[in-house]
């Protein structure tokens, strides 16, 4: 056991202080989808299922112990509270220190795993080390089994990262921005393809892993949970479906388990970027996130959610009613007979509903009563379905009416603080 | 209508459901012995947990039910709902009477509520999993105390033993005035007598060891640090981290 002086203590809650502050920016906090057990009576195990131990007073969950390593940068990223000319507070975290935390908060059960990023001192590869020095600690020398995050710094070599994914469960590369053009305007020293190759190798890297394993079963773990990316929104002027088009090539070239998006908090004056006091596109940030799911459960193309005449989501209704009203002509549909793929379309219906409605239409045809008791959205999807009883909407309504009928009925969570879209240039 | 009074536990639900079939019994009503209330019309048939007939019961639901039906139906019991035997019972009733496998027939009543209350109590194991925090003791016990809405410390013994297979651990249930310890090779069941100076396992601080109080605080400050204050929305906060299950937790 190590003895603390009282020095100490305030030190490291310093260091804990600005660390994690300068780390909250990052949203991921997922947990799940690794697939590490407990082996020889180790400490943790990250079977699958996320765990949030605790909520932040903005509602987000606490699953990792999320903090940089240093946040002393050599970069000047116009958006990054850490960037170079930023006149803050630092700090730098030893390795036994960010060991001690983790383990001690772990036993607690206060957190999952450690997720690790770090400002880049001296270069991308010397930073890298570091972070992997550490996970490399946790796995060997305390036989942790808990969840470890790892930020893969853009730049570093091939080496580096394949052994930062024998460590990790899960690695991941900001893109930062949306589009080049805008990493271009706010971070100049950063470079795009720095962010994709590191991105491309892991890729083929975790495939190759993945088809070793189906030979041999004693292959080690390979960033089973793969890798994620995040994207800073409403600091540059993308509109949703240049966003959504990037988070699709992603999902499809990169194989990506997740791409976070960012809502923009106001952290700086440049005039590059929108005012401090700008509210957090907040609503912005749910819609997309409503379309991400959209992409990749419900079976939606980008297209049918965004169009060359409509680049940017409703911030009124959801993706999915926006494409169902555009759509009527498809509506409405039979619940007893329809398949779940289209079933999984309606508005109201989600996939845990569909999949219930599925499966109970084959003992009894299904009503209106059976419906709501499935926990289904009655007062949108009743516009867009039929069933075993006979009064439904019968009448043609049209799209606005529709909307209009729903919005009516249904308070938006976010009407209190519902702040008009973001202007820029 | 007949009731039938059972000693609270499963083995004595799962025996009064066999008496009911074996005995013919059409309407009953099926209580424990510490919610029963003298019904003036009619004795109450007191059952004694037998294991064979309970387990005759059991092997029969599963010749009938997949395995994630089978903890289902354990998962309703442990909500320990006012008169969820009923349910429970016009449950088995209709499992028994069809020759096709019925769990998935939302559109019946008995099957939705047994679906509804497992995902209640699913998630209030899930919540535990989350909420229960661990303080070190003298000892080197990391030692927690919960109070769930429902009986779930037999459901979560499974996740904590194989996550924390190298410390001592127990995690108490102040309401149901029981606990789980694991002593670093298996789990058990066990009362406790807390000292006076505990407050029933309440406040356990005297007895805290080296380190506690600091990473209490480190966790504290970290808890504060990563709150971004421009995206305040306190009614997630709370949807999330409901106010009951404050009171044993660290950083609230």
């Amino acid at each position: 056991m190590i003895k603390y002086s009282v020095r100490m203590s305030e030190r490291i809650t310093e260091k804990l202080q600005i660390l994690a502050d300068a780390a909250k920016y990052d949203v991921s906090c997922s947990s799940s989808g690794s697939s590490r057990k407990n082996e020889n009576k180790g400490l943790g195990d990250s079977k699958g299922m996320g765990i949030c131990h605790a909520y932040t007073e903005d509602g987000r969950c606490v699953s990792l112990l999320k903090i940089l390593l240093t946040n002393h940068c050599i970069y000047d990223c116009a958006y990054c509270v850490s960037r170079k000319s930023n006149d803050i507070k630092r700090a730098a975290f030893t390795v036994q220190e960010v060991v001690d935390l983790t383990i001690n908060f772990y036993r607690r059960n206060y957190i999952e795993g450690l997720f690790l990023s770090s400002g880049i001192f001296t270069n991308a590869d010397y930073t890298m080390e570091r972070l992997v020095l550490i996970a490399k600690k946790l796995r060997t020398e305390h036989n942790f089994h808990g969840y470890i995050h790892l930020k893969a710094i853009p730049g570093a070599s091939d080496e580096i990262l394949n052994q930062a994914a024998l460590y990790a469960d899960r690695l991941s590369v900001n893109v930062e921005m949306p589009t080049e053009k805008s990493l271009q305007l706010l971070a100049p020293d950063k470079k795009r393809e720095d962010m994709i190759k590191p991105m491309m190798y892991l890729k083929n890297a975790i495939i190759q892993n993945r088809e070793k394993k189906k030979q041999f079963a004693k292959t080690p773990l390979f960033a089973p949970a793969g890798q994620s990316t995040q994207m800073v929104i409403g600091a540059t002027p993308e509109t949703d479906a240049e966003i959504l088009l990037m988070a699709n090539h992603f999902y499809k070239k990169m194989q990506l388990k997740r791409v976070y998006y960012s809502g923009y908090v106001p952290i700086s004056s440049d005039n590059r970027l929108p005012a401090i006091g700008t509210p957090v596109p907040m609503v912005r940030e749910n819609r997309l996130y409503q379309a991400d799911w959209l992409l990749r459960f419900y079976g939606f193309s980008v297209q049918e959610i965004v169009t060359p005449a409509q680049p940017h989501l409703d911030m009124d209704i959801d993706p999915k009613l926006g494409w169902a009203l555009r759509n009527l002509q498809l509506f409405p549909i039979d619940i007893n007979k329809a398949d779940l793929s289209v079933i999984m379309r309606v508005p109201g219906i989600g996939l845990q509903s569909a999949r219930k409605i599925y499966a109970s239409r084959k003992f009894n045809k299904l009503n209106w009563e059976h419906l709501k008791k499935l926990g289904i959205m009655f007062n949108r999807a009743r516009y867009f379905i039929t069933c075993d009883s006979p009064d439904f909407e019968r009448k043609d309504f049209t799209a606005l009416q529709i909307k209009h009928q729903i919005l009516g009925t249904g308070q938006s969570k976010y009407k209190p603080n519902f702040s008009p879209q973001l202007q820029l240039f | 209508m007949q009731s039938m009074i059972h000693d609270g536990s499963f083995e004595g639900f799962l025996t009064t459901v066999f008496q009911v079939y074996d005995l013919g019994f059409k309407e009953v009503d099926i209580c424990t012995a510490a919610k029963y209330q003298q019904n003036i019309f009619g004795g109450g048939y007191f059952v004694t947990s037998e294991p064979s007939k309970a387990d005759r019961v059991w092997k029969g639901l599963q010749q009938k039910l997949s395995e994630a039906a089978m903890k289902q139906f354990y998962k309703t019991w442990l909500s320990e709902i006012d008169g969820i035997e009923n349910i429970m019972l016009s449950y088995v009733r209709y499992v028994f009477s069809s020759t096709v496998s019925v769990e998935k027939d939302f559109s019946h009543p008995a099957v939705l509520v047994i679906t509804d209350t497992a995902k209640k109590v699913h998630r209030e194991k899930h919540r535990m999993e989350a909420f229960v925090r661990f303080q070190l003791t003298k000892d080197q016990l990391y030692f927690a105390i919960v109070e769930p809405d429902f009986n779930v410390l037999p459901i979560i013994q499974k996740h904590f033993k194989s996550r924390y297979a190298d410390q001592r651990w127990m995690i108490y249930d102040g309401r149901r005035k029981y606990g789980i310890y694991y002593d670093l090779d298996k789990v058990a069941y066990i009362q406790v007598n807390f000292e006076e100076d505990v407050n029933s396992g309440k406040d356990i601080s005297v007895q805290y060891g080296e380190g506690e109080i600091l990473y209490q605080q480190l966790w504290k400050t970290y808890f504060g640090s990563i709150n971004i204050a421009a995206r305040k929305n306190m009614k997630l906060h709370i949807q999330h981290m409901p106010r009951r299950y404050w009171k044993f937790l660290t950083e609230k």
